[in-house]
Order: C-alpha cells, then sequence, then structure tokens
C-alpha cells in the first residue's frame, strides 16, 4: 500500500513536470509580460532592460528549469502586477474559492441525488419530466450564460440577492476569511453556487436516475420485492446504496475540476478567487501568477485521482488485492 | 456635428436639472460613494506603475504638486505657484503650500518632495519615464523647491500632474523607501498601506476586491473643494454585464468604463443616468511607409503605401460619420490629425479631413499606380479601445470598396503592442492618450525616428532628419511663441504626409444613480475632491 502510494506521488512529479513544460512553452504566445507592466510612454531601453532583469531573454529551457528549481522551495516569485509574493496573493484567494466550490458541491449533490431518485422511481410523472428539462438547460447552457440570467431575474428585477462580490467576509485566527458566517456572505454565495454546481447536479441527476433504473431491474432487487419487503426499504436501503458507488467517484473527480473551472463563475460574480486571479493574470500576462495556478491545479487533480483510487480500493476488495501486491 | 449637439442637448438639460435638484438634499447627510469600474490599480505605491487606474486611486489618497481638474486644466495642489527661474532656464521653483499634513499628522515639507521625486526616478519606478528630462532636485527652504534639468524644458510641469508625494519619515520607517523591486522576495510598505496629504485616507485595501477610504477631515483643501463625500467604496468589476448590473440593482453608485452598447439603456433606465464626453484619446491606422516592400501585400518589388497618394486615396475611403454613427453609436467625434482638441498646439482650421468620396479614391488609387487596388493585412487590437474591433472592420468594407483587400488581424493587445513596437505591421489600428497636454508628446513617440529612447511607438518605418531636428529643438525651446510657432510647422508637415489615417477621438462614458453628477473627466481619472466645483 506505501508502495502504492509513494510511486503515484513520483508520478505525480512527471506530472507537474510536464505541466509546467506546458506551460511555459504557452506562455511565449500569451503577449508581452513587460509591454503590460510599464506605462505606455517607456522607451524601448528601458523594456529591453526590463526583460533582461526578468530573466525574459533567456531561453524557454532555462526559464523552465529556473522555475522548477525554485518551485521545489515553495518560491514562486513576485506577481508582476500586484507586486506581491505568489504563494501569498494565492493563499489570500483559496478561502473564497474552497468555500465556493465546497457549497457548490454540497448544492449539487443534495439536489441531484434526490432528483435522480425521483425522476427514476417516477419516470412517467409531469414533475420527472420538468426535472429532466431542467436538467437539460443545467447541460446545454454555459456557465456563463446561466449566471447572467440569474443575476437579472434575482439581482437587477427582483432586487433580492447581491450581483457580485462576496459580501461580509469574517476573519477566521490564521489568516482563512470565511463569507459564511454573515448575511451578507451568505446572501451572496446563493448565486454563484448555483451557477457553478448547476451542472454538476444535472451530472449526478442523470448519473443517478441511469444507475437507479439499472439497479432496480436486477435480480436482487427482484428478489428483494418477492420477499416482501417494504418499498421504501427497497428503494433507499438497497438501490440507492447500490447506486452510489459510481456516484461518489463522480462527485469526488468533479470536485477538482469545481475548483478548477470556477474561473468562468467567479469572472461573472466578481468572486475574489483564485480563478479570478488567474484570469487576470492571463490578461496582463502575469506569469509567475498563472504558472503557480496552474501548478497548484495539477497538483490538486493528481492528489484526488489518488484518493479517488484509494477509496476505490476501500470500495472494491478486488482492487485491494491487485494494489497491495503490485 | 450639429446633429450631434442636437442629440445631447436634452440630457445636458436633464443632468442639470438634476444637479440643482441634487444640491438642495446635498450638505445634511454622510454620502458614501461606490465605485465600480473594470480594473484595479495594481498596486498603491505612487510610483509603481504609470497606469490610469493607479492614479484614480492614487488621487484620492495623495497629491501631487500639480493637478488637472475635470477639464484637463491646471491646478495647484501641494504647490501654490512654479515658475522657470528668469536667470536660468533651466530651473523650475515651487513654491509649496504651508500648513498641510500628511494623514499620520507629520508636516508636508521640502523634504518630502525631495524625496518622492528621487524616489520616482529609481530604476523600479516606473513613474521616472515622465521624469527623463530631471537632473537633481534640491531643497531650497522648506517650502520650495527647485527641479534642475538636463537643459530648459518648458513641460516640466505637465508631467507632474500623476506624480504623487510620500511622506519620507513615514516611507523610511515602513520599508517603502524605494518601490517594490520585483527581485525583492518581501512586500513593500506602500503596497497596500498609504500615508498621503490627500483629501481621503486609506480605510482597507483588498486588491482587486475592494479599497475603502474615508474624508480627511484634517485636509488643508476641504473648505476650498466641497465635495460632501464622507466614504468612498471603490470596487473593480471586470466583466462588462455585472457591472451594470451591479449599478442597475442599485449595488453601485457610480460606473466607470460604461459598455458602449449599454449606454442608451442605461439612459432610459429608472434612475440612472450617463455621462459621457471626448477623452484625450486620438484613434488612428499607421501606414507603414518604410519597407521597400509590404508583406503582406500582393504588390511584389515596391510599396504602395509609401506613395502619398495611396494613403490620400485610403483617407478619402474612410466614411468617418459613418463609423461615429454606426460603429461607435454616436460616442466618437471625428479628428483630422492625430490630436484632440485639448492640446497645446490644436488648431480647429487644420482638423479637417477628406470627405469621404468613393471616385475620388478610386482616381487617387490609379494615378498611383494600382487602378485594381491592391491586398493587405490589418492588425488592430481588440480589447483596448471602444469597439476597437468594429472600427477596423468597418474600415475592411470601406476600403474593400475602392479595390483596396484587407484581411484583419484583431487579437489582444499584449500581442499587438509589441508588435507596433517591434515594427512587425504594414497597417495597424492605434490609439494614443495625450497626458501631457502637449504637441510634442504625439511627435515625439509617433513621427519621431525610432531610436531605443524615442519614436518608441512609430512602427510607420517614417524617419526624417528634418522633421527630427524639429521635434528635438520643442525640448528646450523655453521662448513660448517661437516654440508653439514649431508645433504648427510640424503639424503642417504631417497634414501633407498622412503617414496616419486619424478616425477619432472616442468618448469615455460614466454611468451613475441620480443623486450624483460626475462629470468626464478628459484623461479618465476623475478626482472626486473636485465634485463640489462642478456641482455649484
Amino acid at each position: 500500500m506505501t508502495a502504492f502510494i509513494l510511486r503515484r506521488l513520483l508520478q505525480s512529479l512527471g506530472v507537474l513536470i510536464a505541466v509546467a513544460l506546458i506551460a511555459f512553452l504557452m506562455f511565449r504566445f500569451v503577449g508581452d509580460p513587460v509591454n503590460q507592466m510599464v506605462g505606455i510612454d517607456t522607451p524601448q531601453a528601458e523594456v529591453e532592460r526590463l526583460r533582461q532583469e526578468l530573466g525574459l531573454n533567456d531561453p524557454v529551457l532555462v526559464q523552465i528549469a529556473r522555475f522548477i528549481a525554485n518551485a521545489a522551495r515553495f518560491e514562486f516569485g513576485i506577481s508582476y502586477q500586484f507586486r506581491l509574493p505568489v504563494t501569498q496573493l494565492l493563499a489570500e484567494r483559496a478561502p473564497a474559492t474552497l468555500e465556493l466550490a465546497l457549497v457548490s458541491a454540497i448544492f449539487s449533490l443534495a439536489v441531484g441525488i434526490p432528483m435522480g431518485v425521483y425522476t427514476a422511481l417516477r419516470r412517467d410523472s409531469a414533475l420527472a419530466k420538468a426535472f429532466q428539462a431542467v436538467s437539460l438547460v443545467g447541460v446545454s447552457l454555459p456557465t456563463f450564460l446561466i449566471g447572467i440570467l440569474l443575476i437579472y431575474l434575482f439581482s437587477v428585477t427582483l432586487g433580492w440577492l447581491p450581483s457580485f462580490g462576496r459580501g461580509q467576509v469574517v476573519k477566521l485566527g490564521n489568516g482563512w476569511s470565511t463569507g459564511l458566517l454573515t448575511t451578507s456572505g451568505l446572501k451572496a454565495l446563493i448565486l454563484p453556487a448555483i451557477t457553478l454546481g448547476l451542472f454538476q447536479m444535472t451530472l449526478i441527476m442523470r448519473l443517478v436516475r441511469a444507475e437507479m433504473l439499472e439497479v432496480l431491474r436486477t435480480d436482487y432487487i427482484k428478489f428483494a420485492r418477492a420477499r416482501g419487503l417494504k418499498t421504501r426499504a427497497i428503494h433507499f436501503g438497497h438501490a440507492l446504496k447500490n447506486t452510489l458507488v459510481p456516484v461518489i467517484t463522480i462527485a469526488g473527480l468533479q470536485l477538482g475540476s469545481i475548483i478548477a473551472f470556477a474561473i468562468i463563475t467567479e469572472t461573472v460574480f466578481q468572486w475574489p478567487g483564485m480563478g479570478l486571479l488567474f484570469l487576470k493574470a492571463v490578461q496582463s500576462v502575469d506569469i509567475p501568477i498563472m504558472a503557480a495556478y496552474l501548478m497548484m491545479i495539477g497538483f490538486l487533480f493528481v492528489v484526488i485521482n489518488l484518493i479517488v483510487d484509494l477509496l476505490y480500493a476501500l470500495v472494491d476488495p478486488r482492487l485491494r488485492a491487485t494494489i497491495g501486491s503490485a | 456635428m450639429k446633429q450631434m449637439d442636437k442629440t445631447r442637448l436634452p440630457a445636458l438639460f436633464a443632468a442639470t436639472l438634476l444637479a440643482t435638484t441634487a444640491l438642495v438634499t446635498w450638505s445634511a447627510e454622510a454620502k458614501t460613494l461606490r465605485w465600480a469600474r473594470s480594473q484595479d490599480a495594481t498596486t498603491l505605491d505612487p510610483h509603481s506603475g504609470n497606469t490610469g487606474p493607479n492614479h484614480v486611486l492614487g488621487h484620492n489618497i495623495y497629491e501631487p504638486l500639480v493637478i488637472r481638474g475635470f477639464d484637463g486644466k491646471l491646478v495647484g495642489a501641494l504647490a501654490t505657484s512654479w515658475r522657470v527661474l528668469p536667470d536660468n532656464p533651466s530651473v523650475w521653483e515651487f513654491k509649496l503650500r504651508p500648513n498641510v499634513k500628511f494623514h499620520n499628522g507629520n508636516a508636508f515639507t521640502a523634504d518630502d518632495v525631495v524625496f518622492s521625486i528621487k524616489r520616482a526616478l529609481m530604476p523600479a519606478a516606473d513613474m521616472k519615464s515622465l521624469l527623463v528630462s530631471v537632473e537633481d532636485v534640491t531643497k531650497v527652504d522648506d517650502l520650495t523647491v527647485q527641479f534642475k534639468t538636463k537643459g530648459p524644458n518648458p513641460l516640466l510641469v505637465n508631467n507632474l500632474t500623476n506624480l504623487f508625494i510620500m511622506d519620507k519619515e513615514w516611507s523610511e520607517a515602513n520599508n517603502a523607501a524605494t518601490p517594490q523591486n520585483l527581485k525583492e522576495k518581501t512586500e513593500n510598505g506602500a503596497t497596500r498601506n498609504a500615508n498621503g496629504t490627500g483629501p481621503f485616507t486609506l480605510v482597507s485595501r483588498e486588491p482587486d476586491v475592494r479599497t475603502v477610504v474615508k474624508k480627511n477631515d484634517a485636509y488643508w483643501g476641504n473648505a476650498e473643494y466641497n465635495h460632501g463625500i464622507t466614504e468612498i467604496v471603490y470596487r473593480p468589476i471586470p466583466e462588462a454585464a455585472t457591472r451594470v448590473a451591479a449599478l442597475l440593482s442599485g449595488e453601485i453608485d457610480y460606473l466607470q468604463d460604461v459598455p458602449v452598447q449599454d449606454i442608451a439603456r442605461l439612459q432610459t433606465a429608472q434612475g440612472i443616468k450617463v455621462e459621457a464626453g471626448p477623452e484625450n484619446r486620438p484613434i488612428f491606422l499607421g501606414f507603414n511607409i518604410g519597407l521597400p516592400e509590404l508583406r503582406s501585400s500582393d504588390v511584389k518589388g515596391k510599396n504602395p503605401l509609401a506613395d502619398v497618394r495611396v494613403r490620400q486615396a485610403i483617407n478619402t475611403a474612410i466614411n468617418r460619420d459613418a463609423i461615429q454613427r454606426v460603429t461607435m453609436r454616436g460616442q466618437s467625434e471625428p479628428v483630422g490629425m492625430v490630436w484632440s482638441r485639448f492640446i497645446n498646439g490644436y488648431d480647429k482650421a487644420m482638423d479637417t479631413w477628406p470627405k469621404y468620396d468613393v471616385a475620388a479614391a478610386k482616381k487617387l488609387l490609379a494615378d498611383a499606380g494600382y487602378p485594381n487596388g491592391f491586398s493587405i493585412t490589418l492588425h488592430t487590437t481588440n480589447d483596448r479601445y471602444v469597439n476597437d474591433e468594429g472600427i477596423a472592420q468597418s474600415v475592411v468594407a470601406m476600403l474593400g470598396q475602392i479595390g483596396v483587400k484587407v484581411t484583419l488581424v484583431a487579437h489582444s493587445l499584449r500581442v499587438h503592442f509589441p508588435g507596433i513596437q517591434r515594427g512587425e505591421y504594414d497597417f495597424y489600428l492605434l490609439g494614443w492618450g495625450i497626458p501631457t497636454f502637449d504637441s510634442h508628446y504625439i511627435f515625439n513617440d509617433l513621427y519621431r525616428t525610432k531610436t531605443p529612447s524615442a519614436g518608441t511607438w512609430n512602427g510607420t518605418g517614417l524617419s526624417n532628419a528634418e522633421l527630427d531636428a524639429k521635434i528635438d529643438s520643442l525640448n528646450s525651446e523655453v521662448d513660448t511663441a517661437k516654440r508653439n510657432a514649431t508645433i504648427v510647422d510640424i503639424w503642417k508637415w504631417i497634414k501633407e504626409n498622412d503617414v496616419y489615417a486619424p478616425i477619432h477621438v472616442q468618448f469615455i462614458a460614466g454611468a451613475m444613480r441620480s443623486e450624483w453628477t460626475i462629470p468626464t473627466d478628459v484623461e479618465n481619472t476623475p478626482k472626486m475632491k473636485f465634485l463640489g466645483a462642478s456641482r455649484s
């Protein structure tokens, strides 16, 4: 088991180096960072000097090597635009993104699973059909548009919820800022969380529905019925439980993408998280932030994958044997 | 022009009416201005970045020696008077305002000015590009400083309007004696904290989220500038649709950077009004005349743009009224030169452009030897100026009418600007803000021969020694009449040579809840302390 985890962690190093490599190759096409840093009337000589100082004239491979050497020591440098250490900037933004991701994940599970169960059990009811229609909207409309529509409905027209920002935040001891403890913070969380979670919610609903339908056809459910068990016990004690194994896997993997792809939702709602920071970094060619963010997301996916693999092993004894001997 | 005045009159009338009603209810209550725009200042350090958003925030907290009002007029801020020494044209003398205190209570003296200017001249300070002519700054007495320039510089004072004065003692005590160097690993004390003399003091700063300032009760100008604002909450919202929604839902009071397509809708929205006016920024097309053969054209062996008749043809084929009416939805003013009416050297008589005439343009092309036109690539930004890509698309269609087949390449300013500076384009769109409000700023960067220190944005390949000599003479000519005569001379040369095709001066629009009246600032850096003055 330990050997398995160690080997996976070593592999993840390879993944991260690959991410750094691809990132730096791409940075050359994003534009010129120095141009974004200086005023418009800066003479060419000064621009050249700055470029030299930042090491932008070095070959790409040298730049990558330098970045990886620094990253190994958790040194990501100073942001070109904010003139603040990148690690500090990311750490300040992380709570906003993580809270948003967590709440939308809970939302998508708490709403998606019951909807999925309902649509599977009462396939022909009007409500189930309505749920199906809503899920179609969730899958097909882009996040951006959903966000704007929600803003126009709930902020501009009805005036119930704020259209942007995070509301009042409270600082907890070690610098974690939370919006979960104030009314304005909670209100500000509703629209972004729904926007971000809607796609996952539909995904989970459809998954649960399909799995439920599958399980309800199996022999052991038929036997359970034949034994005269209560419908409720069959549906929730046996069918749903067996449905949840793949749902947990997907939900776990999706948490990674919720964090990584919060970028669009954060932009629409001016949510001060890491995604917004990354997008701004792309706009101003802030290479230190872009590089650090991509590395972090790469690492996140590696870790989540590892955890999911380990969970598999816990859930399925057959896999445990192969992992243990490997 | 006439037509536009007519459409703007009712809006102006309404604005005045609202302004008068606002006056009545004004003074009694505490006022918080919730202000949003597309981008935040990158840092509070006043000398670190030379960009508009930084200066906008800076003007609330810090003060320069001299400042420009909403109309662009120079007014004293920390300096009460300034002059060039009569016996030495290379020395500017500034008399400083007495009894001014920094927000922490420290007294403001000449030492702070000397410290700040020297700080802004350091290698890590972006503001140094405005001070290239400064050789030394010295203190004469506590309320007098002298700037010694490398040779006479009649325009020095114009370069100081965004150069903020910091407190020497505070800066040295708080790790802010130098601007943030990117090689350093620690945070500079001035990045998130501030101690200025300005009309507002910093309450809190969260980069990219929210910056709060409150009225400085000890401000020297409180009697003179009765702005009535007790607190400003400044929030960047990059996403245009969200920005507009936040204003409509009443979460913010004042919105800078209103998207052109939303102006009409905001004007009709209940409780909201829009103030629009020209920015000090012409938009124009550049022709590469220096190349022996264009890289993107089917004409081989020669450069069609090197022939002034071709440039005139293109100039004549551009329908500026249509661009103003359709592409810009009225939010621009056509110009005949790469200038604006706010600058020194502007001459209304010369601000003319060829009448849109397809037949005449075709004839000019035929005379130049291209009766069937030619092909060329036009490069433009799509994220910098108001409707920049739309303008370029209109130009493509208009030039198609005279047989010039234009391929359009629209990309981000991050790619576009370095391309212009490296002279990589045959035909390109660019805009040029004029912070010094003087023609020299245009000549020196757009028309002068490219060298490491001048002609930085001259992507046309234009290189004319005689013109360069005239441009350089403006640097040190202290006789205003003589200097202005040279400026006229240069504009005349420009008028004949059509190295650029000017299109328009773009408007900037601000939208606000109707209890506010915040006029358009020609530099797009509204200074809220002047609000009281504009209301009365």
